[in-house]
């Protein structure tokens, strides 16, 4: 039976809570980019080592939910977020918020691979640095853990010296989630990182994803329906910058709560 | 079967499966109605018609699970339309399995025809639980035609009614053979007449179990009469 052994519980507030432990709780959480408001009142909880996918039409929202988890909206003059994001209990949203701690804390993975112009090497150490001062054989340990993590030391151990900018789009890709793992952060935030990669490439990536979330929590917000209905735990719908359902992705793909959720995830959505 | 997707071809596909499977429904429907009325007439000649026809109803089975499979192949369908497709495969099972029961009862007919001594068992008895068996099957088509899960609900309840039917009509089976041992044979027969009309039932049932799959997302065979009420009618 489909709900059997799952509680999804509303509380007032709206808050929609799921079971295992929470590695990041958003509550009233309200974005506004200038005088435009892009997120509505969110309130979910992420599970911790679990897979949670943002769904949802352009401009819902999710991308820009994403964005608030490791406060990369800092970078940009005129947005601004209100009420709060607790990271294991701390709010990330504090004023007082080491920025990069955080992200240390909350890696992110971008839609386009982002290699830097230097070697597979320090395309790994060069973050690592910036936290840690490692020996260099601490270092090449590390490297070599990060690439193994991201499923790619194979692939690349003998170029290690060649240039991040060599491989091809799905190895950047690895490398870059490679880079994230590095330094050994608690969450990990995917924005549709497969979207411009090649089938194969893609299924490498969600095989990680499935392999990464042992040791990590990820968010992962994609336009393919059917990624998130592949490698995530939980599901949240949003739409015009509110969370219209969050679940179980088996309950959400198989039997929503909400029309508009079956109508967006069948193709109903006009 | 709801609003339109996106793609509009998707819908046809669906559409052309539903259309399609509710023919191969309305066919069995007669038959089963054509079966019964060669039953209590002994007429074989629309029971060999019955059986010839029985192998449409095969084939459009086969040819119905083939689309299920091709759009669920190419479309990875989820939620409703991934619903709606695994019921329709059930359903096409189920009404291939009815067809099978009608096909049964006219073989039964074109043995009790070459047996005059039967034709003092009233064989118009079982009529009731047939014509109770063909409006289910009637209606657990016309339940699925509309989604709806409360008409499907009173299918479950109605069941019943056929089981009371075919045991009554056993337990009168069984007096015309203490009456006389030698009817035995054909009354054995006869009983398993009746056990497919009652099995005619069940599958009406499965159909409207189905259609409660769809709309509810709740797989509801083995359950209890009071939790399906409880979920139809939350």
């Amino acid at each position: 039976m489909m709900n059997d052994g799952f509680t999804m519980t509303e509380t007032s507030n709206s808050t929609m809570s799921l079971k295992p432990a929470t590695a990041m709780e958003v509550k009233g959480l309200n974005f506004f980019y200038g005088s435009f408001q892009g997120l509505k009142d969110i309130n979910l909880e992420i599970a911790e080592r679990r897979v949670t996918a943002f769904i949802g039409p352009s401009g819902c929202g999710k991308s820009t939910l994403l964005r608030t988890f490791n406060r990369m909206y800092s970078l940009y003059p005129g947005q601004e977020a209100q009420g709060e994001i607790l990271l294991h209990g701390e709010n990330i949203l504090d004023p007082k918020q080491d920025l990069n701690l955080l992200r240390a804390r909350v890696g992110m993975v971008f839609q386009k691979p982002t290699p830097f112009p230097m070697s597979i090497y320090d395309n790994i150490a060069f973050g690592v640095r910036l936290y840690e001062r490692l020996s260099t054989s601490a270092m090449d340990d590390r490297v070599e853990w990060s690439l193994r993590k991201a499923a790619l030391w194979d692939e690349v151990k003998d170029k290690l010296s060649q240039s991040g900018l060599s491989l091809s789009g799905g190895q950047q890709q690895r490398l870059c989630i490679a880079r994230s793992v590095a330094v050994k952060p608690d969450v990990l935030l995917l924005d549709e990182p497969t979207s411009a990669l090649d089938p194969i490439s893609t299924a490498k990536v969600e095989e990680l994803i499935n392999e990464l979330k042992k040791d990590y929590t990820i968010a992962i917000v994609t336009h393919n329906m059917q990624q998130a209905a592949r490698v995530s735990d939980f599901t949240a719908y949003m739409y015009l910058g509110e969370l219209m359902e969050f679940g179980e992705t088996e309950q959400i793909f198989f039997k929503p709560q909400r029309k508009e959720t079956e109508d967006y995830i069948t193709g109903r959505f006009g | 079967m709801g609003d339109k997707h996106i793609s509009t071809q998707f819908d046809v596909e669906l559409n052309a499966i539903s259309t399609r499977l509710m023919e191969m429904g309305g066919m069995v429907e007669a038959q089963f109605r054509h079966s019964i009325e060669s039953f209590v007439t002994l007429d074989t000649t629309i029971a060999d018609t019955v059986l010839s026809d029985e192998k449409r109803v095969n084939q459009l089975e086969l040819e119905i699970d083939h689309d299920i499979s091709s759009v669920i192949g190419r479309r990875q369908p989820t939620a409703i339309d991934l619903r709606l497709l695994i019921a329709m495969s059930r359903m096409t099972s189920n009404l291939e399995r009815a067809g099978d029961e009608v096909a049964r009862i006219c073989r039964m007919v074109k043995l009790l025809a070459d047996r005059p001594e039967l034709n003092r068992v009233p064989r118009v008895e079982l009529r009731t639980a047939a014509e109770l068996a063909s409006t289910l099957l009637h209606k657990s088509l016309d339940a699925f035609a509309r989604l709806d899960e409360h008409m499907a609900l009173s299918i479950l309840k109605e069941d019943d009614l056929i089981d009371r039917e075919y045991e009554g009509f056993v337990r009168k089976l069984l007096t015309y053979v203490l009456e006389d041992t030698r009817a035995i044979t054909g009354v054995i027969d006869m009983l398993f007449v009746a056990k497919a009309v009652e099995r005619v039932g069940d599958h009406a049932k499965n159909l409207a179990e189905s259609t409660i799959y769809v709309v509810k997302g709740q797989d509801v065979r083995h359950a209890s009469l009071a939790r399906v009420e409880s979920l139809v009618k939350p």
